[in-house]
Formats: C-alpha cells, structure tokens, sequence
C-alpha cells in the first residue's frame, strides 16, 4: 500500500533537495565528508535494495529465474553495456527460464 | 523555450534522445510493476509527476511491493535522493530565469521568471545534470540543462503510463520477467558508484545484513538495517583517493568530472553547514 501523503512526502523531501543548491548558492558549500556520506549511503542501498529484489519475496527466497535474470544484468552493466541492453536482458533470461520451467 | 532548441546543438539533441529512450524502457516497466503487483494505477503516476526520481521511485515501490511501510519507503527513497543536493548546487547558475534576477517586465513575464525559478529544480536528475556539465559556455549549459530535464520529465511519465496500461493488460507481469528489472536497475546504478574499496566493503556488508534479516523482520526494516554497513567506512571518508562521484546513467561517465565534481578545492572553515548536510558529517 502506498497512500497519497507518503507519495506526496517524498516529493515534498525530494523537491528540498533539488531547491537546496539553487536556493543557498554562494552562501553555503557541503561539506565534503557530507557528501561522501550521502554517495556511499546510497551506493548501500542501492546494493541492499538489488540484493533483497533479486533474491527475497516476501519473507523467503524468490526462486532462481529471477537472481539468474539480474546476474546477467550486472555482468552486462560492468561491462558497460548501453542502459536498455541491461534492463531487457533481466527481464529477457528470466522470462526465458521461467518458460523453461524454472521457478 | 525555442530559443533552447535553437541554442541546442543536434548531437546533444540526439544524446538526450538516446537517454530518454534508455529511461522510457525502464520508466514503461516501472508503470507495469506497480500495477502488476497489485498497485493502483495512480500511484506509480503521481510518483513520476511529483517526486520524478527514477532510482527513488523504483526504491520505494520496491518496499511497498514487498510489504514494507511507507514510511520505511519514504525513507527508503529520501536517502537515495540526497545526492540531489550537490547536483543542485552544481547546477544552480542555470535553473531558474535567464538573465539578471530583477528586470521588471510586463506579468507574464515575470510569472514566467516565477514557472523557470520554481519548475527548474524538479527536473535536476542524475541525467540532466552530467548533460548540463559537459557543456562549455554558460548558454550551452543553460540550453542542455533544460533540453535534457524537459524532455526527460515528458518522456518518463509517458512512458510510466504507457507501463500502466500495459501492465493492466498484461495480467501476470512476472511471465515477462519483469520483476527482474527492479534489482538489474539498481545495481546498473549502483556498479559505477563501487570504486573504492571501503564502498564496495560497505555495500558488500549491507546486502548481507539485509538478505539476512529480511526472513526475520518485517519488510522495509532489512533494507535501512543495510545502512548499518556503512560503519565500515568508518574512517574512510577522510581518504581523498579512490573515492568518485556518481555517474550518470547510461554514460558510467568519470570523464569530465561526474555531476559532484565542480565543488573541489575549497576551504569550508567557515561555511554554515545546514543541519541535515552536518548530521552525518564529523570533524
């Protein structure tokens, strides 16, 4: 479930941050620690968040298609494969494997 | 406006065609995961309009969608967003009206001054700011900043509809695999950002953390427990090597300096830290 007011909450957060250098520009810099902080604590999520997604549904693991589907995404997406090549080739190899009867 | 596409030059104009389509696809399967896993048709809408943040969305979807909390989402995608604040200061002498700040005018045009000044900085994204610094002369960089955001903010919510109703006409998502697009997108994000040892120890750690707890704790928790795994970089900020900042999609780009980079040397002794920009700083 996703209310109006969570939707409208991030928004709200995210239009911040957006209006922040164009607002305070000339008056304050970011510290540079702080955005360290802030780059390495979305490059976590981001893994957490890819790890969780590929492997977990629910409260347990989600099967093998779909871990099998964004491992070959990643090796795509390291070896620097254009955006769209990465995306349809997670959804292409799992799709496939699922045709094949893997779960 | 047209004197932004006059200024534009056709190979820029075709780079940010090539970008909106590479985010079209992933804004169509973004509209089709939310419907197809039981969404609203609205939700994944009103969050393109109003939050249009690729990586956040797809973040907090990617909570609800598992059964967490929208506050654990909001949360989720807030943090992602942070690094909209470097790009905003990044970019900040082309968002909002051009020309000097104050010169009269008849209404419309001083409310058109008011649409640049507030509609600008939503279209600061991961895209139109590496757009935006590639550029060599102010004009240029004002042009490609808003050629890339408007562009990209009308592709993307076309396309998330677009994935609305095909996702509505689909049925059963997962037969397509798409539910495989979440986790691919996110580590296509994250790959360029693991340069350095201690972020690749400290996302390592987190992904373990929350692979871990998610069979235990209610879904949403797991994911912001991952952050604890930035204690490993506990003294790794400091270390000025090795760390870069995030590339852009679609262009993995440490060329040129990323989006963060025209903030370098400079001496913040006195500079007044916002509180949320100190929290996580330390001295």
């Amino acid at each position: 479930m996703m209310p109006m007011t969570a939707i409208v909450a991030l928004a709200v957060l995210t239009y911040g941050f957006r209006l922040a250098g164009p607002l305070l520009r000339g008056r304050v810099t970011v510290p540079v620690a702080a955005e360290r902080l802030f780059a390495d604590a979305a490059t976590v999520l981001l893994i957490a968040l890819a790890a969780t997604s590929a492997l977990t549904a629910g409260h347990g693991f989600a099967g093998w298609a779909r871990p099998a589907g964004v491992l070959v995404a990643g090796v795509l997406a390291a070896r620097r494969a254009p955006f769209p090549v990465v995306v349809v080739a997670a959804a292409g190899v799992t799709a496939l494997l699922r045709l094949a009867g893997v779960s | 406006m047209r004197i932004l596409w006059r200024t534009a030059s056709p190979a820029l104009l075709r780079d940010v065609g090539l970008v909106c389509l590479a985010d079209g696809i992933v804004a169509v399967s973004f509209g089709a995961t939310c419907v197809g896993g039981g969404l609203a048709w609205w939700v994944p809408v009103a969050l393109s309009v109003l939050v249009f943040a690729g990586g956040s969305q797809i973040a907090a979807v990617g909570v609800v969608l598992a059964g967490g909390s929208p506050v654990a989402a909001v949360l989720a995608g807030a943090v992602l967003n942070t690094r909209l604040v470097p790009y905003g200061f990044a970019v900040a002498d082309v968002v909002g009206p051009a020309g000097p700040a104050d010169t009269g005018g008849s209404a419309v045009a001083i409310v058109r001054r008011w649409l640049a000044r507030m509609l600008g900085p939503h279209v600061i994204t991961d895209e139109s700011v590496a757009f935006t610094l590639r550029q060599d002369s102010p004009e240029r960089r004002r042009s490609a900043f808003w050629a890339c955001g408007v562009s990209l903010f009308v592709f993307w919510n076309v396309a998330v509809l677009l994935g609305v109703v095909l996702g509505s006409a689909m049925r059963n998502t997962n037969a397509f695999g798409l539910d495989a697009t979440f986790p691919a997108v996110m580590l296509a994000l994250a790959l360029p950002t693991l340069t350095s040892r201690p972020t690749r120890i400290a996302a390592g750690t987190g992904a373990v953390i929350a692979v871990a707890l998610t069979p235990v704790l209610p879904a949403g928790l797991p994911l912001l427990a991952a952050l604890g795994g930035l204690a490993t970089r506990w003294n790794g900020w400091r270390d000025r090597d090795g760390w870069h900042p995030r590339g852009p999609w679609g262009d993995r780009g440490r060329s040129g300096g990323g989006p963060a980079g025209p903030q370098p040397a400079r001496d913040d002794g006195d500079a007044a830290d916002p509180k949320e920009l100190s929290a996580g700083g330390k001295r």
